[in-house]
């Protein structure tokens, strides 16, 4: 991924190669000429327009991006330009251009680390047949597939260096064999573990699959199509293109009144309107008048456990415990006997999942049952007819003109605030 | 030591040889078995599914904002909950903190290395998580004091053998998943430094993760260098799903917002989608014209545009149903190493190594 990290030349290469050899193919490639330069008359070449439109029309792109690939090609040195050679750059013009011998093209100059690998594989192959292992019997036939025109080279050097070795200690023969060992050992990819890679395929067999006909039916990108600012817009404006910070102050965590689109976003699934503050707040609201409102709060406490530190893990599960569990607590949760004794056992030994399937129990209870009917409620049908539909700004008739762009209170400092605040607001 | 001078030494490596030979063609076995399963249930195409499906316009987007003040190539960006604030970080050891709407810096750090390959904004808003070259995740609290040194309360919190590639915090400041070369990835409470999960089963370097936003909120996917895609439970530790088509390194992964599927982005010069719930690949976004490694993958809200940052220094816009090439993004004067969508939807940002961000709507 990263030059610095990679081992071999990189891929681009490899694909740029294709992209040469299907321009030389005799029957569609380019057709090439003659090439004026000065008053030399250069054979087998091309001028830069020609390449531009070779490329837009062998690949269906427009003149812009066919410029731009072609501008790599030159770069990378599979084509060069005849006429100011030092500067590589393809102008869409009559300059003329040529290919580049394949000897030259950058995935045979390889970085010496590979040459040198490949020399100490063959070296072993050659010193003891079957000695390489298996991981280095893949690189071995890897490497000779992609530096095959230097092979030649790769066994005359193994060669020489095995003859070389002959001729000193034994010893000194056998400590240099392990230290180059070791040196290959940790500088190439150690071997695939494969036993727990087992495992997970005989997992994976047994796992029940769906058909893709009715995985694919897709609906959830049109249900969220006219949610989606970049390809829909947004009301009244996005503020990256106007400037104006009105839609997101029309969205903050807490309004008076929501716009339409993020109420009607809480009927889309439960997750939807737990995620979102007021959405939750409103729910709660629903819930207290169906006196279920344990159930939210139980949920949230939990929540807390799952994503909070370490070390407050014994300390919120006792109160859990209290508050939601315990016999004749004040705001007891129904939950089946086999996941409350399954609970009850667990916190003996409190950790930080401890509540997971208690959680779950009260999460999917909401989601089948109160939620459902809190989207058939007054309390929700008269918050969607109230919500904010904002009018779309018209574009500023003075466009040249650029709105001040106002900045806004880092979540740093909010926290800061109410740290500092504390004490004083007595909040505890 | 593989000496030949012990001779248990030889007859055991004889065993090693013969037991890896024995596993390797059971797990090829399996693989192709799996294979045929999957195969099995794949009835119809998601283009084919996609017919029914309105086409989409033309597209325009632009920059509408360009950050400048990284001395060196941003590496690795993340968008604060509050839809306007990023952090990036860079080759040369520099972590900013930018308000992106008024493009005005709001915090500086230099880190200890180069190369900072990760960093993620904490869900609090409150601190910036971040790491690279120097084998550690540092979690740093964002203070407003201008007296203050932000350095100074740096918590260290994971601890890995090789480069950190990738960092993310969970649903809150408390938790932090990261990715490494060392060819894992591992859970870290915060406040301690305690190691929680560690994951193990990629062959090669770790590059990318990603956090399922699903109802229980319990798995990520990871990519890497043995151009694998893992599905892991957080609980366990386990590799529940694994995918393996891609032909070069996974540069990038990111899940479809309903949680049911995924896209990677690789240097093989193609984004592919995985669907969970069908376990397998259902789409590739590839073109012949487009030759370079794609770095960084985003899906836009509704997830029916994948964006994808590229080598070759452009942004390629895909149709994730019809797998249509939607539009193509100049701008940037090297490559883009970094793309994330805002929280809201309403822009992208990317990061290049030509030193800047760029904000696109």
């Amino acid at each position: 991924m990263y030059p610095l990290l990679s081992s071999g030349p990189a891929t681009e290469t490899l694909r740029m190669e294709k992209v040469i050899v299907a321009m030389q193919d005799p029957d569609m490639g380019m057709k090439m000429r003659n090439q004026r330069l000065l008053i030399t008359v250069i054979p087998h070449a091309m001028t830069g327009k020609d390449i531009i439109d070779w490329l837009m029309q062998n690949y269906n792109i427009n003149e812009e991006e066919s410029l731009h690939l072609g501008g790599f090609l030159v770069q990378y040195g599979y084509i060069y330009p005849l006429k100011e050679p030092r500067c590589l750059v393809l102008r869409p013009d009559e300059s003329p251009y040529r290919f580049q011998t394949p000897y030259f093209w950058t995935s045979t100059r390889w970085p010496v680390s590979e040459l040198d690998y490949a020399i100490f594989l063959a070296k072993k192959n050659i010193r003891k047949q079957g000695e390489l292992m298996e991981y280095e019997k893949e690189r071995y036939s890897v490497l000779h597939k992609r530096i095959n025109h230097t092979w030649d080279f790769v066994v005359m050097q193994a060669r020489e260096q095995l003859r070389a070795s002959k001729q000193r200690r034994k010893a000194d023969r056998i400590v240099t064999e392990c230290q180059e060992q070791a040196y290959w050992l940790i500088n190439r990819p150690p071997v695939c573990p494969l036993s727990p890679f087992i495992e997970t395929c005989r997992r994976a067999l047994g796992r029940n699959r769906v058909k893709s006909s009715i995985c694919l039916e897709g609906s959830y990108s049109e249900q969220y199509q006219n949610h989606d600012p970049i390809m829909q817009g947004c009301l009244p404006s996005n503020p990256w293109i106007s400037d104006d910070t009105a839609h997101w102050t029309m969205n903050a965590a807490l309004v008076p009144i929501p716009t339409r689109l993020r109420v009607e976003r809480w009927s889309f699934s439960f997750m939807e309107l737990l995620s979102d503050a007021m959405g939750r707040q409103e729910f709660m609201m629903y819930l207290e008048k169906e006196f279920s409102a344990e159930n939210l709060c139980f949920w949230q406490a939990c929540e807390e456990i799952r994503h909070g530190e370490s070390s407050k893990i014994v300390e919120k599960v006792e109160e859990i415990y209290k508050n939601f569990l315990a016999p004749g607590a004040a705001r007891w949760v129904n939950i089946d006997s086999k996941t409350m004794d399954k609970t009850l056992e667990g916190i003996k030994h409190p950790h930080r999942f401890v509540m997971d399937d208690a959680q779950m129990h009260i999460y999917f209870l909401m989601k089948k049952d109160s939620y459902p009917r809190y989207l058939k409620s007054d309390l929700y049908k008269s918050m969607l007819s109230k919500a904010i539909v904002p009018q779309e700004t018209k574009k500023s008739v003075f466009p040249f003109v650029r709105r001040q762009r106002h900045s806004s209170p880092s979540p740093a400092q909010a926290a800061e605030d109410s740290r500092s605040k504390g004490p004083q607001a007595g909040s505890d | 030591m593989r000496s030949p001078l012990i001779p248990e030494m030889a007859t055991q490596e004889v065993q090693l040889n013969e037991t890896l030979a024995h596993l390797k063609s059971e797990s090829e076995s399996l693989k192709s078995k799996l294979e045929e399963e999957r195969a099995k249930l794949h009835d119809v195409e998601l283009h084919q599914v996609a017919e029914k499906v309105e086409g989409l316009g033309q597209f325009v987007m632009k920059t509408r904002r360009t950050l400048k003040g990284h001395g060196n190539k941003v590496l690795c960006m993340d968008w604060c909950k509050d839809k306007r604030r990023i952090v990036s970080s860079s080759q040369d050891g520099k972590v900013i903190v930018w308000d992106a709407f008024t493009t005005n810096k709001e915090h500086a750090v230099t880190m200890p290395c180069t190369w900072v390959m990760a960093c993620a904004y904490a869900p609090s808003g409150c601190a910036v998580a971040c790491g690279g070259l120097d084998n550690k995740c540092s979690v740093y609290p964002l203070s407003l004091d201008k007296n203050e040194n932000l350095a100074a309360k740096k918590k260290s919190v994971a601890m890995h053998t090789n480069y950190l590639s990738a960092c993310s915090f969970t649903n809150s400041d408390m938790q932090i998943l990261t990715s490494s070369g060392d060819g894992t990835c591992a859970l870290w409470d915060v406040e301690s430094g305690q190691l929680l999960q560690s994951f193990h089963g990629h062959a090669a370097d770790v590059l990318c993760l990603d956090l399922a936003p699903s109802e229980t909120g319990n798995t990520f996917v990871s990519g890497g260098c043995d151009k694998k895609a893992n599905v892991w439970d957080m609980r366990s530790g386990q590799c529940i799903q694994s995918f393996e088509t891609h032909e070069s390194d996974i540069n990038s992964v990111r899940y479809y917002p309903s949680g049911d599927a995924f896209a990677s982005g690789s240097d093989d010069a193609t984004c592919r989608l995985y669907d969970l719930r069908a376990d397998r690949e259902v789409a590739i976004y590839s073109k012949e014209s487009i030759i370079f490694g794609v770095s960084s993958v985003d899906f836009s809200l509704s997830g029916r545009l994948l964006f994808g940052g590229y080598n070759d220094y452009t942004i390629n816009v895909w149709d994730v149903l019809k797998g249509t090439r939607v539009s193509i993004l100049f701008g940037h004067e090297n490559r883009v190493s970094t793309l994330r969508v805002s929280p809201d939807g309403t822009a992208f940002s990317t990061g290049s190594w030509d030193h800047t961000l760029r904000i696109w709507a």
